[in-house]
């Protein structure tokens, strides 16, 4: 809630005034003038600044060390479809456009998850079953990539292959998404095994938000006469913007993810409307060529790419932001209880 | 009580940083010790991942003999081991493919490929029912991955392989997706068996794949064509036989079918001595020869002829001597294929070569 102005002077207010007039003293200077709380502060503040220069630095590092691709292509590179190493010609356009639609996939399917796990177990299930519940959830978040990769090959591929595919295939069949060659491998499968690893961060930061809603809310709710899904909606109202914290933060994982996408999508620089078809993300092509890579031009390349990775999570970031800005919008006071 | 609680839990995390620090300091002693330990000479090289299990076997071995030398290895691959011995980084790197004339050019000074063991890259594939090893002649081999031939039961197929029920399907060509010196190897050799695979895709650690899907690594591709029927790739030879897959048989430029082997691999290699130019870098695939198995090649150790540091240029050059001749022994059971007597010869002139300031090091 906004805080309402304060009529009777305080410490805090001339503060405030002396910070309008000086913005930079009051992020050096304590309100309360104590020396313990001006080292504090002004210990907070370098970390927070060193933040700030890492992100600098990274963003001035790949931007100097891919002048060469950048000066070569000009914006044909955003455009370009041709990824060939050996003939020294480079396009980043397959590679945007797998990752965006993977991760797309991932949402789609994480999202409603992650909600669905998260709200059973805060507003549904007993204590007994909600713990150990959260735990193997929160569990599943810290199981490195590479393993989810290889279960992704023996397990999930073969899944897909034999029981999901072909189903989507006779259903949704003369869409030209579902069209094509089914062998497991593709972008579909790439989308969902990044579903299955956002879930967990997912539902793991919905289920500390949901929890956080004071019970007043509910009990409130209840008072009125609310049913048990009519509650939660006043629950999911209220933590709103949380919940669309938590969808960003899977979407960052999704977008930046590398062996496991690697694994099962095909690794195929390509555009094609089939989510059958193999494709390849950005953070998979640096994973796999950067080791190799020789020659100066190549190198570049694959740096410009690392920094449209930098671009698109930034864009997709903001967009992302806008759309909760745009929901929350009309729900000012009740989504701030999150 | 709240207090006390508190009280504990700061005595506890008291505890754990103490620990932690003597930790630390017990590491921090613990090196500084290995490092100071009377005139010790360092080495430290990067490069292809290829050989590193049989570098590292080297390395404990020629630690159990020189205890005054330690020598590290990084497997960060060959692009990353050329460009460290070019910026000087490292004081050897390794390569599978030797270096281009470009990369050699623009080397503060003049490197040496000292050529250590060979590899050869195999075909393998999942079919169903089929005991009998397929038969692959060049030009099938390039128009399958090419995207031209599609069929198992392709007349061109059948023609190598009479008495194989080959299955009604589609073929699913499986490549590697991380640039790779088996990458390397393969398209080097179709470009050498097909104009069209040279004109059109070329030779690199990267190409552009005309089909087929890509898996990460020898374990990828494996993964891939473990899982998917009527698929067929490429992998390394000592991956596929610890691994028992199914390995196809190629001709060779003298018309024989060869079974992928070390034997096979170092005959390519004895057979291609002719070409061999001075400087060793070559290429032996589709070598001659009615033995020799015509997708190989040589990994190298890549060495500046003119060392900085003449105690650490004794070492290096000392390590590379025991590496081509005593190290040998050791390549077979990791499947490796030993240098023919001749490129050990050739590669001991090249040793023999290395100074530091004028002065060869390998006669001190």
């Amino acid at each position: 809630m906004i805080a309402p102005q304060l009529e009777r002077p305080s410490p805090a207010s001339e503060y405030g005034a002396r910070a309008r007039r000086a913005p930079w003293r009051s992020l050096l200077f304590s309100a309360t003038g104590s020396k313990g709380d001006t080292i504090f502060r002004a210990i907070l503040f370098g970390v927070a600044l060193l933040v700030l220069l890492l992100v600098a630095s990274m963003v001035a590092a790949m931007a100097s060390n891919s002048m060469l691709s950048i000066r070569e292509f000009g914006f044909s590179f955003l455009l370009g479809r041709n990824w060939n190493p050996i003939k020294d010609d480079f396009g980043a356009l397959p590679f945007i456009y797998g990752t965006v639609v993977s991760s797309l996939i991932a949402l789609l399917i994480a999202v409603p998850l992650s909600l669905g796990i998260a709200i059973f177990l805060v507003e549904q299930a007993p204590a007994r079953i909600s713990r150990p519940v959260a735990f193997l959830v929160e569990m599943l978040a810290a199981i490195p990539s590479v393993v989810y990769g290889l279960w992704g090959i023996f397990v999930l591929a073969p899944f897909m292959r034999e029981y999901i595919e072909p189903p989507l295939a006779r259903v949704f069949g003369w869409l030209p998404l579902f069209q094509g060659t089914i062998t497991g491998i593709g972008l579909f499968t790439g989308g969902v095994i990044l579903a299955i690893m956002i879930t967990p961060i997912i539902s793991a930061v919905v289920r500390d938000v949901l929890a956080a809603v004071p019970v007043s809310q509910r009990e409130a709710a209840l008072a009125l006469g609310a049913t048990r899904w009519e509650t939660t909606r006043v629950v999911l109202a209220n933590a709103a913007s949380g919940i669309a914290g938590a969808i960003i933060l899977g979407l960052g994982r999704a977008i930046g993810e590398t062996m496991a996408v690697t694994m099962v999508i095909g690794n195929r620089p390509q555009i094609s409307a089939s989510l059958f078809e193999p494709s390849y993300t950005i953070a998979s092509v640096i994973a796999n060529e950067f080791t190799e890579a020789t020659g100066d031009l190549y190198l570049s390349a694959l740096v410009e790419i690392g920094l449209i990775l930098f671009l698109v999570t930034f864009i997709v970031n903001a967009v992302a932001k806008l759309l909760v800005w745009s929901v929350t919008r009309g729900t000012s006071g009740t989504a701030r209880a999150a | 009580m709240p207090e006390s609680l508190l009280a504990r839990r700061t005595r506890f995390l008291t505890a754990i940083t103490l620990v932690l620090a003597l930790l630390v300091l017990y590491g921090c002693s613990g090196g500084g010790g290995a490092g100071s330990g009377g005139g010790a000479v360092r080495l430290q090289g990067a490069g292809a991942t290829f050989p590193n299990p049989l570098y590292q076997k080297w390395l404990s071995e020629y630690g159990k003999l020189n205890s005054q030398i330690r020598i590290d290895y990084q497997s960060i691959g060959s692009g990353g081991g050329i460009k460290q011995i070019k910026e000087q980084t490292v004081d050897f790197g390794a390569s599978d493919a030797p270096m281009s004339d470009e990369d050699l050019k623009s080397a503060p000074g003049q490197i040496l490929h000292i050529p250590t063991v060979l590899g050869a890259v195999v075909l393998t594939y999942n079919l169903q029912g089929i005991q009998q090893p397929l038969r692959f002649s060049p030009d099938v081999v390039a128009d399958i991955f090419l995207g031209k031939i599609k069929r198992w039961d392709d007349a061109r197929i059948k023609a190598d392989n009479a008495n194989v029920a080959l299955p009604a399907a589609d073929i699913s060509v499986v490549h590697r997706s991380d640039g790779s010196g088996t990458s390397a190897v393969f398209t080097d050799y179709l470009s050498k068996v097909s104009q069209e695979w040279s004109a059109q895709v070329g030779k690199g650690t990267s190409p552009k794949w005309p089909v087929g899907i890509g898996g990460k690594g020898n374990e990828g591709v494996t993964g891939q064509v473990k899982q998917t029927p009527n698929t067929i790739g490429y992998v390394e030879l000592a991956y596929a036989v610890q691994n028992k897959l199914p390995v196809a048989l190629v001709k060779n430029s003298s018309g024989n079918f060869v079974e992928p082997s070390l034997d096979a691999v170092t005959a390519a290699a004895a057979e291609s001595l002719a070409t061999t130019p001075e400087d060793l870098r070559v290429s032996i695939t589709n070598a001659g020869g009615a033995n020799a198995y015509p997708i190989a090649s040589y990994t190298y150790i890549l060495a500046y002829q003119d060392q900085k540091d003449a105690a650490k240029g004794k070492a290096l050059v000392d390590f590379l001597w025991w590496g081509i001749h005593d190290g040998e022994r050791f390549a077979k059971d990791l499947q490796y294929a030993p240098l023919p007597a001749e490129i050990v010869k050739r590669a001991e002139a090249k040793i023999n070569s290395i100074t530091s300031g004028g002065k060869p090091l390998r006669s001190q």
